[in-house]
């Protein structure tokens, strides 16, 4: 077989032969085959457990970025409960770069875990492997002069090590994977640096005019929030421009809750 | 004849299947060497199933040798062009 299969097939076996061409006696190559599959099998865990690390580094970015479309949004709005437009558009922008990275994680996030499976599928494979070398080898020590043991063992080597080099070839593909992804999360992390996602009230040094606009208007928003929802409370008043502000009860989302309705009459 | 998709496991097929899976094979090669994702993708895809469905699957502690290897389904048609030219799918 020429093609795409053929072409493979000759690179795993090379890789096969290279693992397995190293001892000579059958006892050795027994001894030498059985270790190399136990340190293969660490390599594989070891990979995974990388794996995994990754996903939730990502993990942790996705959630952050989610707190940070969020919060741009609740600052959107009060810009514009406020008849800022401009500072809701930053606001929105802000939120859109957000939201945009936050899809490319996900999907980054679905990728990884993708591997992961993969990998731990693969795991699981090579443990079956090597237990079945192992009855295997003992079967062949026992039964077979040193000439047939030595053919038996290279044909049940050679299988573990085509699944080795297999494994290798996954793991291979989910470190590459996960290198891709770390360059990104980093990326990612460079934005947040940069305040991109950050809270716009909660900006500290080198906060421009914009933000600090923000920031007076969102604590300006907190004392008439607090105004509106206690006309709500005392069953008087409009709902209030902007019912996100920072600081709330679940107290606080019960009163909203119940003026929702009595709003919505008043629209008919 | 033994087939390994790798990253999943191998699955033996009667050898009356050889000249298919030859068939699909090398519409997969053609597909990658044009570049053509859509098409490798299709072909590509079909080679799988076939496998997957005339082949009986070896269990996990099987220690048989595979005739044919091929690559991971998530095979990228660069990834593809690549095992032709020493590099993608698998480093040296």
């Amino acid at each position: 077989m020429a093609g795409l299969g053929g072409r493979m097939s000759t690179v795993i076996k090379a890789k096969v032969s290279k693992i397995l061409d190293r001892a000579e006696d059958p006892a050795e190559t027994l001894d030498y085959s059985y270790q190399k599959q136990l340190e293969s099998l660490q390599n594989v865990k070891k990979g995974i457990a990388d794996v995994v690390t990754a996903k939730k580094r990502l993990q942790m970015q996705s959630s952050k970025l989610e707190d940070s479309v969020v919060k741009l949004d609740t600052q959107a709005r009060q810009a514009l409960a406020q008849g800022n437009e401009e500072l809701a558009r930053t606001a929105l922008e802000r939120k859109n770069v957000a939201q945009t990275e936050l899809q490319s994680l996900d999907s980054q996030i679905s990728e990884l875990e993708a591997q992961q499976q993969r990998l731990t599928d693969s795991e699981k494979q090579l443990r079956a492997k090597i237990e079945a070398f192992r009855t295997k080898k003992e079967v062949i020590k026992a039964q077979y002069s040193a000439a047939e043991a030595q053919v038996r063992i290279s044909e049940a080597a050679t299988g573990v090590g085509e699944q080795m080099a297999d494994v290798g070839l996954a793991m291979q593909r989910a470190v590459d994977k996960t290198e891709d992804m770390k360059a990104r999360a980093d990326a990612v992390s460079e934005l947040e640096a940069a305040g991109t996602f950050e809270d716009l009230t909660q900006l500290g040094t080198g906060e421009d005019d914009i933000d600090r606009q923000l920031r007076e208007l969102s604590s300006k928003s907190a004392v008439d929030d607090d105004l509106a929802k206690l006309k709500a409370e005392i069953g008087q008043g409009t709902a209030a421009p902007n019912q996100l502000g920072a600081g709330e009860s679940a107290v606080d989302g019960t009163a909203e809750e119940a003026e929702a309705p009595a709003g919505a009459e008043e629209a008919k | 004849m033994i087939v390994r998709i790798s990253g999943e496991g191998q699955y033996r097929l009667a050898d009356e299947a050889l000249a298919r899976v030859n068939e699909l094979d090398n519409a997969v090669v053609e597909a990658a060497q044009a570049g053509d994702e859509a098409r490798f993708q299709a072909t590509f895809g079909d080679l799988l199933a076939l496998v997957r469905s005339q082949g009986e699957e070896l269990p996990e502690d099987d220690l048989s040798t595979s005739d044919v290897i091929l690559p991971p389904p998530d095979t990228t048609v660069e990834e593809a062009a690549g095992t032709f030219t020493g590099e993608g799918l698998i480093p040296d």
